[in-house]
């Protein structure tokens, strides 16, 4: 298995993970290792076998359409980075 | 100071009025307290812990649930309303939890004393313990060993005598592996047994809560309080809770016990083998037979579960995105940097590595490769487990290869630290439940067998476990030091 820098700042990206370029270089080896490892299952033969999301076969639940949620807004707002009149501060995204 | 013993005791000096819950509640204070050298705690609101305690000593005597003034650590992934919760990562640090988990309901109900978050691996990935942001847990038999992980500090809470019992989460082997490595017992029940509402997660198909104590006896009193229905986990499953204290003492003559010959290979060390081959002779001496049972694909479980727990996991921690809650890093010049650096620097080296490995097996060209392939894997090992319980009642296997390792002794090698589970991951990728219970000691150091059961059976496993422990004496083991 060979990863290399431009995929694992590809990945990093698709993750949202700043990198720092040292830190890119230590993954390439821990990622090639790990897949390395994964590779292993390649030896189960599969053919015909239908992929298991989720262990226990039970369907989901209905339940009435109705409203179970109060508004708590301002309780999940205590501990938010930045709020102002209710909203989340992010950067400007508009000019 | 003295131990607590374990629940069932302490549950009936509590009950006898040997013992108020306020002086439980200062005596744990206390140990915990002189146990601070093992970092087994994150946080810890003495003062909250204190009001409770008195609340619990003014209920009138027919309002008091099963576990009335009974101390339990609590995991720092489970939610508790105003309180800290973490999940061991820097990017929950100060965060209070806006609303109770479902288990911390459901034990507060039945009158425990919730005493403190312990510490664990960050996001509950880690089979050491030494993951945490807040600096690794040690193990109370040998302090330069690691308690084994993610539920690391629930783990030496309870084998340093600080509290009788603790709750874990166990996505790959959380609760049994550390459990093993302290000399506890400890249970990861099927998936959707207990509700997940409120638990952090980390893999949504694979986390489960479970308890932690010295005894079979004690689990089952902590699983019948937290086991049940819940309507806010739509995998939660609809289908009464087994008596489970009450069927402890059954007779298991005639039991049959699997024996899974090829997880026994090279790779587990001799005392462990040795110590399934003795609790074998033990469950036969009780009456139980014992059977060869093939599970050809159970060692692919390691590499399957490192594709789908990763994906999982880079889906779920999407959502720390450093604005409505968490970590958010100084003065980000974008969105796109408010992202990245605020995701770089909450999130601890183990933790990026998984979500970059989960990215990597869900993105474009790897899916059909590695995710759709470990899914069909999973099938597998899931329809051999379940051929296997047409023959047999429980199988009987080993929790881990071998006993803790030192600290600092696999960080620098992730795979390494991944083979720790390839017992414990089988019976999450199943959805099965497995319990690990003490099986003797190697080198000063505990180990644990483990039993497994088909879903929703575990009170037969309890029962197993109950008897094993009324005919040995390895759950009676505690470490040098300890509160005894």
């Amino acid at each position: 298995m060979s990863i290399d820098a431009e995929q694992v700042r590809r990945i990093a990206h698709l993750a949202r993970i700043g990198l720092a370029a040292d830190e890119a270089q230590r993954y390439i080896g821990d990622l090639e290792s790990i897949l390395g490892m994964v590779e292993r299952m390649r030896a189960v033969p599969t053919d015909g076998v239908v992929p298991l999301p989720h262990p226990i076969d039970v369907g989901q639940r209905l339940r009435p359409d109705v409203v179970t949620e109060q508004d708590e807004r301002e309780l999940f707002q205590t501990d938010a980075p930045a709020v102002a009149d209710g909203f989340y501060l992010v950067p400007r995204v508009v000019e | 100071m003295t131990s607590d013993g374990t629940l069932v005791e302490l549950s009936a000096r509590i009950t006898q009025g040997d013992i108020g819950c306020r002086e439980v509640a200062e005596r744990c204070l206390a140990r915990i307290e002189q146990g601070s050298h093992l970092n087994a705690f994150i946080s810890i609101d003495a003062e909250r812990v204190l009001a409770r305690a008195a609340a619990l000593d003014a209920m009138p005597e027919a309002d008091r649930g099963p576990l009335h003034g009974l101390p339990i650590a609590v995991k720092d992934i489970f939610c508790q309303a105003g309180v800290e919760t973490t999940a061991g990562s820097r990017m929950l640090q100060g965060w209070r939890a806006p609303y109770d988990a479902h288990v911390i309901q459901r034990l507060e109900a039945a009158g425990a004393l919730l005493v403190g978050k312990t510490n664990m691996d960050e996001f509950a990935m880690g089979s050491s313990g030494e993951n945490s942001h807040y600096g690794p847990t040690r193990n109370p038999w040998n302090t330069e060993r690691v308690p084994g992980g993610s539920s690391s500090g629930s783990a030496a809470a309870v084998a340093s005598g600080m509290v009788p019992a603790a709750l874990g989460t166990d996505t790959g082997g959380s609760i049994r592996q550390p459990a093993a490595f302290c000399g506890l017992t400890g249970l990861k029940p099927t998936y959707g047994r207990v509700s997940r509402w409120g638990m952090i997660a980390f893999a949504s198909s694979l986390d489960q809560a479970g308890p932690m104590a010295w005894t079979a006896a004690d689990l089952a009193l902590l699983l019948a309080a937290m086991a049940g229905c819940d309507e806010r986990d739509s995998t939660s499953v609809d289908r009464p809770v087994d008596a489970y204290s009450a069927a402890l003492e059954a007779p298991i003559e005639g039991r049959r016990i699997g024996i899974p010959d090829a997880l026994l290979g090279e790779d587990v060390a001799a005392p462990v083998r040795a110590a399934v081959d003795a609790a074998k002779r033990t469950f036969e001496q009780l009456g139980a037979t014992t059977h060869a049972v093939s599970l050809p694909t159970a060692l692919a479980g390691v590499p399957a579960y490192y594709v789908l727990a990763p994906a999982e996991a880079s889906t779920n921690l999407a959502r720390y995105d450093g604005v409505r809650f968490g970590h958010r890093c100084s003065s980000p010049q974008s969105l796109e940097d408010l992202y990245l650096r605020s995701r770089a620097e909450g999130f601890g080296s183990e933790v990026k590595r998984r979500i970059l490995t989960g990215t990597y097996v869900l993105s474009v060209g790897y899916y059909e490769a590695y995710y759709l392939h470990a899914q069909r894997v999973r099938r597998l090992i899931r329809d051999e487990f379940l051929a296997a319980f047409e023959d047999v009642d429980a199988i009987l296997a080993p929790t881990t290869p071998g006993v803790a390792f030192a600290l600092g002794e696999k960080t620098d090698d992730p795979v390494a630290m991944y083979q720790q589970d390839v017992f414990t991951i089988p019976a999450n990728l199943a959805g099965i439940p497995a319990l690990s219970m003490p099986a003797g000691l190697s080198a000063g150091m505990p180990l644990g067998v483990q039993l497994l059961g088909p879903h929703f059976a575990e009170t037969t496993l309890l029962n197993l476990a109950h008897a094993f422990q009324t005919a040995t004496d390895h759950h009676l083991a505690r470490p040098a030091g300890a509160a005894a």
